[in-house]
């Protein structure tokens, strides 16, 4: 039994399709009259942002409303964190509070770990993005989008372009993919490519124009210029003209290949508008996606007498990931 | 909870109470008792809880269908509305399908293999509230086999069946379980 939602290598298989499946039937409950389910009645979700997130944050807001938990939101803007309160001294306020879920977001990779293994708190961590580190959740969310469009990921090619370095996004994805039998390539300049990507369990490029053809799914990552201290490449033209995707490059692909993003997007950096707002891109129903799965893992966390995830005894004998 | 899960205590001493053909005469009969209640099938909707009254409610608008008109048919999963959630891990989730033109002042008729405690029954009452607004709201059941906890009786029923808490009430559909029976065994209190 798995209590937090930590990283995306934290899910076998079984778990990740169960979220999945489990995402789908709460999906319908954004056509229907009462957008409400009453299975987390009673209990607290605090939703713990260190770091700025539009999506993020209200998606869970929304997730955890759906589910007719009560919600705390906190953010270290205009709250004690700013008067230099530490991590731990904020968990012992919320576990005061008796949170059943503390949802982080945090710069640092590897806060959440530590908030859920250090004995702060009781309740579920769930990690929304650690520094570079991950985003398990974005990951599922990805992971649905295609799955609607594309059916089973198994041996589906999926390419995910640009700033891998700086991205929890492209990790939690890699690792969740890969789980689900999907084969992944990284298409990036080497600058932009973290320290042990061979390791990782999937393939490196630096040429987008010969993996563009070959994917069924092409998610283009935010160049997160906020932390960039250096010049990883010569100048935004460069990388556009080299790693963005363009009306261009998007003729290149396959009719039934989708775009994705993570966003917030750099229109005219890694994607131009056209692109962004074409048929094949599916940016929108990303964001609308991230409600159903966060609706699925707080579900999977807090509907029961103890979590649903990492709970199924076949996983024991199953093949490691 | 209707019956046992198959991973639960085994029952021992089964026998069976209701044959193929017990079953299919129970059906038809409530089948003819929906339509002859509602004057007909203008109005009725069925719906059936996962997952055997789904399949008992397919199997009462094919022969509603068979007598008068098809009736709109759909599916109602009730686990995040249950009262008993966190006695046990968080489960997987059934489908919920409703028919295209929805329930709003139709007559539901849930559709459910066993009817013991209620509070399924409890349970698919809220879920539908939040869906729409039924004109009325029926039970059928193919077996009751009492033990009520909440005040909640089903309007037709395929099969009176007296038990004890005891006791252990399967219904086997051909659909799921390759023949359609009802099976009674004896579950030890340990």
């Amino acid at each position: 039994m798995r209590k937090h939602l930590l990283s995306a290598a934290d899910l076998t298989r079984d778990d990740a399709l169960l979220v999945l499946d489990t995402a789908e039937e709460l999906a319908q409950l954004a056509d229907r009259p009462v957008k409400k389910l009453p299975t987390l009645r009673g209990r607290t979700v605090v939703n713990l942002f260190f770091e700025d997130s539009t999506r993020t944050r209200i998606s869970f807001e929304a997730a955890a409303k759906r589910l007719s938990a009560d919600v705390i939101n906190f953010s270290a803007k205009g709250s004690s964190v700013s008067k230099g309160e530490s991590l731990k001294d904020t968990a012992l306020t919320l576990e005061a509070m008796g949170a059943d879920a503390v949802v982080i977001r945090h710069p640092a990779s590897g806060a959440p770990h530590t908030l859920a293994n250090s004995g702060w708190i009781q309740g579920s961590v769930v990690n929304a993005g650690d520094g570079t580190h991950e985003h398990p959740t974005q990951a599922l969310l990805d992971a649905f989008t295609m799955r609607r469009h594309l059916g089973e990921l198994d041996g589906r090619r999926i390419t995910v372009v640009g700033d891998v370095l700086h991205s929890r996004v492209a990790r939690s994805n890699v690792l969740l993919l890969s789980t689900l039998g999907a084969r992944v390539t990284l298409v990036a300049p080497p600058t932009l490519l973290p320290v042990g990507v061979g390791t990782w369990p999937c393939d490196v490029s630096y040429d987008l124009d010969a993996a563009l053809p070959k994917s069924d799914a092409v998610m283009m990552l935010r160049v997160q210029r906020e932390r960039m201290n250096a010049a990883f490449f010569p100048s935004a033209r460069e990388y556009a003209r080299r790693y963005g995707l363009d009306a261009e490059r998007m003729g290149t692909l396959d009719d039934r290949t989708i775009v994705m993003h993570p966003g917030p997007m750099n229109r005219g950096l890694e994607i131009t508008a056209q692109v962004a707002d074409s048929t094949r891109s599916v940016i929108v129903e990303q964001v609308a996606n991230g409600v159903s799965v966060r609706m699925a893992v707080l579900y999977l966390l807090l509907g029961g007498s103890e979590s649903a995830l990492g709970a199924l005894p076949s996983e024991a004998e199953g093949v490691p990931a | 909870m209707t019956t046992a899960p198959p991973s639960g205590p085994q029952a021992r001493d089964v026998r069976e109470v209701l044959d193929a053909d017990d079953v299919h005469r129970a059906l038809t009969r409530v089948a003819h008792e929906i339509l002859e209640r509602n004057k007909g099938a203008s109005e009725v909707v069925l719906l059936g809880i996962p997952t055997r009254g789904v399949d008992l409610a397919r199997r009462l608008a094919d022969r509603i269908a068979a007598v008068e008109a098809p009736v709109p048919l759909g599916s109602l999963d009730i686990t995040m509305y249950r009262d008993d959630l966190r006695l046990k891990p968080a489960r997987a989730l059934e489908r919920t399908e409703l028919p295209a033109d929805g329930i709003d002042g139709r007559v539901v008729v849930l559709v459910d293999d066993v009817l013991f405690s209620g509070r399924t029954v409890r349970a698919a009452l809220d879920a539908l509230g939040d869906l729409g607004r039924p004109r009325a709201v029926q039970l059928a059941v193919l077996v009751d086999r009492g033990h009520r906890e909440l005040p909640i009786r089903a309007d037709y029923v395929g099969k009176n069946l007296p038990t004890s808490l005891r006791e252990n009430v399967r219904v086997l559909v051909s659909e799921r379980d390759g023949r359609d029976a009802v099976l009674l065994g004896t579950v030890d209190q340990t």
